[in-house]
Formats: C-alpha cells, sequence, structure tokens
C-alpha cells in the first residue's frame, strides 16, 4: 500500500501530542478518534487488502462517524467504481474513478505524462480544511486516475491537467484529497494540521 | 497546470555527501541531513539520495540518513543505490523514502522492476538509466556506476521498464556526468518522446540556462543537478526563479 510512513511522520509533525497509531486492526480503527486512510499503489490490491485484513467494517463505520481523512486511493476507494482494474469502490460517495487519457497536450504542444507526477495548483472553495492555505498554492500529486462525484455540492477544489479535474471531495464529516499532504511541504501541512484540529 | 520540478541529488557515502567527475574523483560537500533541509527550505520540489556505498557493511548509514531526514522534510525522497531486492524496496520506504530508484538490478533481474511496482505501486518505482553515445542518435545503457556495458539500446530498455511498471525514469548521459556543459538534449528528448512516463534529466548541469534547456529543449518532466547546488554556486531558488524567467512553470 505504499508509504505509510509518511503519512505518520507528517501527522507526528502537525500533532506533536497526538496519539498517532498506523493500525490494520479494526478495533483500533474503531475506537479511535479521527482517521486517516492513505493509500497508494493499485485500487484492485488496496480493496483486496482491505478485505483480506477485515477492514471494511471498521472503515464504512469511521467514514459515517467521525473526522475522516482520505488520501489518494484513500479517496479514490470512497467511490462507487475505478477503471483501475474494473472494481467496485466502498460506495460511500456516489461517483466513479477514471484515467487521464494518454496523449495529452499543453498549450504549447508538449505530451503530458501520466502518471501525472508534481506540484499542481489546487483552487478550493471554502471549507475549514483550508484555512490559512493559499488560494492556488500547489501541492505534491502522484496518480494516473481521478474521481468524478456525481454531486458538483461535494467538490471543494479542483486542479488543471490540462482539464480540470476534481482533486478534493467533502460531505459531512468527510475529507478526501487526490495529493499527497504528506508531502506537500508547508500547504500539506497546514492542511493535515487544519484535519487534526477539525470539529465537523 | 503542472510545475516542472528541480530535484537536487545527493551521492552520499561513508555518511557523507560527494560528488565526483564521470563518476570518479569524489569531493566532499557536506551532512547529508544538513544538506536536505537546506534545499527543502530553498524550495526544492523532491530530493534524490544515490547510495554510492561500494561496500555493503556500510548499508545501514543511509537508512538512518532517510529516517532522519524524513522526519523534518516534507516533500519527496527518492533514494537509490545498491537495490538488489523487492526487500530493499521494503527497507527504504520503511525507512522514510517515498520513491526508490533501481538501476543495475533492473538490468541483471527485470522482473524485480515488475516485482515491486506489483507490490509497491508504480508511483514509487523509479528506474534509473546510465546511457552513454555509441553512435548518432544511439546510446547504450551501462550498469554499475558506468562501468559495465550491456549492449542493450536505451530507448528500448526505457520502453521494457515502463511496460514492466515503472513510474518514472532518471535517465543520466554518462557523456555529460560532471561535465558542466549541459545535458545530453538529444537523449533526453528522444527518450521522453518516446514515453508515456516522466523523465527526470540528469547529467552535466553547470549553469541555469542549462535547467532551461533540459526542460525546453529536451522535454525533461524534471530537472536533476548537484554540484551547482552543493557548492553554493546556485541556490535551488534562484534556479526556479531563472526557469521561471523563462517562462516554465515551476513552484515558487
Amino acid at each position: 500500500m505504499g508509504n505509510l510512513r509518511s503519512v505518520e511522520q507528517a501527522l507526528r509533525n502537525v500533532a506533536p501530542d497526538a496519539e498517532i497509531v498506523v493500525t490494520d486492526d479494526p478495533e483500533v480503527i474503531t475506537s479511535a478518534k479521527r482517521v486517516v486512510f492513505p493509500g497508494q499503489g493499485a485500487m484492485p490490491e488496496c480493496m483486496r487488502e482491505l478485505d483480506a485484513r477485515g477492514l471494511r467494517d471498521a472503515v464504512l463505520l469511521a467514514a459515517r462517524s467521525r473526522p475522516f481523512l482520505g488520501i489518494c486511493i484513500g479517496l479514490q476507494m470512497l467511490f462507487e467504481h475505478s477503471a483501475e482494474g474494473d472494481v467496485a469502490g466502498l460506495g460511500i460517495l456516489h461517483g466513479k474513478v477514471v484515467r487521464f487519457d494518454s496523449n495529452m497536450h499543453d498549450a504549447l504542444g508538449n505530451k503530458l505524462k501520466v502518471p501525472h507526477m508534481g506540484w499542481n495548483q489546487v483552487h478550493h472553495v471554502q471549507h475549514p480544511l483550508w484555512d490559512g492555505i493559499e488560494q492556488d498554492a500547489r501541492f505534491y500529486f502522484v496518480h494516473s486516475y481521478y474521481v468524478q462525484p456525481q454531486d458538483a455540492s461535494l467538490v471543494q477544489a479542483t486542479s488543471k491537467y490540462p482539464q480540470s479535474f476534481v482533486c478534493a471531495v467533502a460531505k459531512d464529516n468527510l475529507f478526501g484529497v487526490q495529493f499527497h499532504p504528506e508531502k506537500s511541504h508547508t500547504a500539506g501541512l497546514k492542511l493535515l494540521q487544519n484535519f487534526v484540529q477539525w470539529n465537523p | 497546470m503542472l510545475a516542472k520540478r528541480i530535484i537536487p541529488c545527493l551521492d552520499v557515502t561513508a555518511g557523507r555527501v560527494v560528488k565526483g567527475v564521470s563518476f570518479v574523483e569524489l569531493r566532499d560537500a557536506g551532512d547529508p541531513v544538513e544538506i536536505a533541509r537546506r534545499y527543502n527550505e530553498q524550495g526544492a520540489d523532491e530530493l534524490a539520495f544515490l547510495d554510492i556505498t561500494a561496500s555493503s557493511d556500510d548499508r545501514g548509514i543511509i537508512y538512518r540518513i532517510i529516517e532522519q531526514v524524513a522526519t523534518q522534510v516534507f516533500i519527496p525522497l527518492t533514494v537509490g543505490g545498491g537495490v538488489r531486492e523487492v526487500g530493499d524496496v521494503r527497507n527504504l520506504l520503511n525507512a522514510g523514502a517515498d520513491k526508490v530508484s533501481i538501476n543495475t538490478a533492473a538490468v541483471l533481474n527485470p522482473q524485480l522492476v515488475a516485482d515491486a511496482a506489483g507490490r509497491y505501486g508504480s508511483q514509487c518505482i523509479v528506474v534509473a538509466i546510465d546511457a552513454k553515445q555509441t553512435g548518432p542518435d544511439r546510446w547504450e545503457v551501462f550498469t554499475h556506476g558506468g562501468r559495465n556495458a550491456t549492449g542493450l539500446d536505451a530507448v528500448e530498455w526505457a520502453r521494457k521498464i515502463q511496460d514492466l511498471g515503472a513510474g518514472e525514469i532518471l535517465l543520466t548521459s554518462m557523456d555529460r556526468d560532471g561535465q558542466k556543459n549541459g545535458f545530453d538534449l538529444v537523449l533526453t528528448r528522444t527518450i521522453t518522446d518516446a514515453l508515456e512516463i516522466p523523465v527526470i534529466a540528469s547529467g552535466g548541469v553547470g549553469n541555469l540556462q542549462h535547467l532551461v534547456d533540459g526542460v525546453k529543449k529536451g522535454g525533461a518532466d524534471a530537472v536533476l543537478a548537484a554540484s551547482i547546488f552543493h557548492f553554493g554556486e546556485y541556490t535551488v531558488r534562484q534556479a526556479k526563479q531563472f526557469m521561471a524567467q523563462h517562462d516554465i512553470e515551476v513552484r515558487l
């Protein structure tokens, strides 16, 4: 599932007094006050692992009942379906996950690579998790797929590659980002700090 | 839009950052943790660490360095050098690396790229290609820090590792490395045009115009440099400002 350590380190940095646990124990997840749900790699494998470790119910419960932050594939898994491996997600949010087109080009005709990798601008709407973060601040992305929520009112931020795509969504106690706040320097740490202080 | 990345590279041996010319004549450049912190403050988009330790006894040193850097620096960290098996990838990720760069072992055992990408995701697998020009528009892949010829054509090899699941290519021109006369722009352009995945250009940066050329003429998605930053010629921020003045999208 990629690098959980990075998320852990960044959370320790913004919440030095909090107890931060990296776990695959459903009971620990269920007893946590806040849950961060990172994911990296491929969605089919992430879904398979979630079930193999018996975590589906604990994650569904957490996503319904307390501050919950999905990161990258952890965002994508909240949706109903992903084109990556043609798999079903958790279906907490309506919508699907689709791939960037191959053969995309920028305004100068240069080929745009997939995965979309690097620092891109994030254009956000009002939400407590964006407090103190500049409009169009850059965050670090690495992904080939992105979410398409059915309900446009869930969209909290978009980015461009070259077309606009959704890179953050929220619903009640849920927040999800496509980029990696744990690797996005001061803007990313600020978002994580906002999350640990968020009381939806 | 997506910014072009500037990646300072730290060659590490015996716990120190060093820099050589064409892979030899090493010169000490300082403490890796301190240097990483400085580049982070200057706005580096990513950091690359290359463990050039010859002896396997010293392999533990790089893990400790990465662990220390990862608690203080919250940008992507790429680590390479001496990665031979999936277990090495796991250990580096656990130490705090976000991406692991594989070079010689990928040539000896291409399945390693597929296995590592399958296990940890393409996003964290970088394949490093050391290429040397052998004819007009022809480059050969070398391994073992540039000592061994492989007979592999660099373009064909790049396509193959993309198909195996590499998420990114770190392309070093051995002819240019340490020479400070600029990237091999034809090589860079040829490889980047042949691939769907991002290419980091490396080898030969001597001034800031070289970085601009790597992006504009070479078509690189990211540019990597070592000595121009280590020895205080330019800061990362100066490099980014120069690129921005030349209409390259950067994160300032």
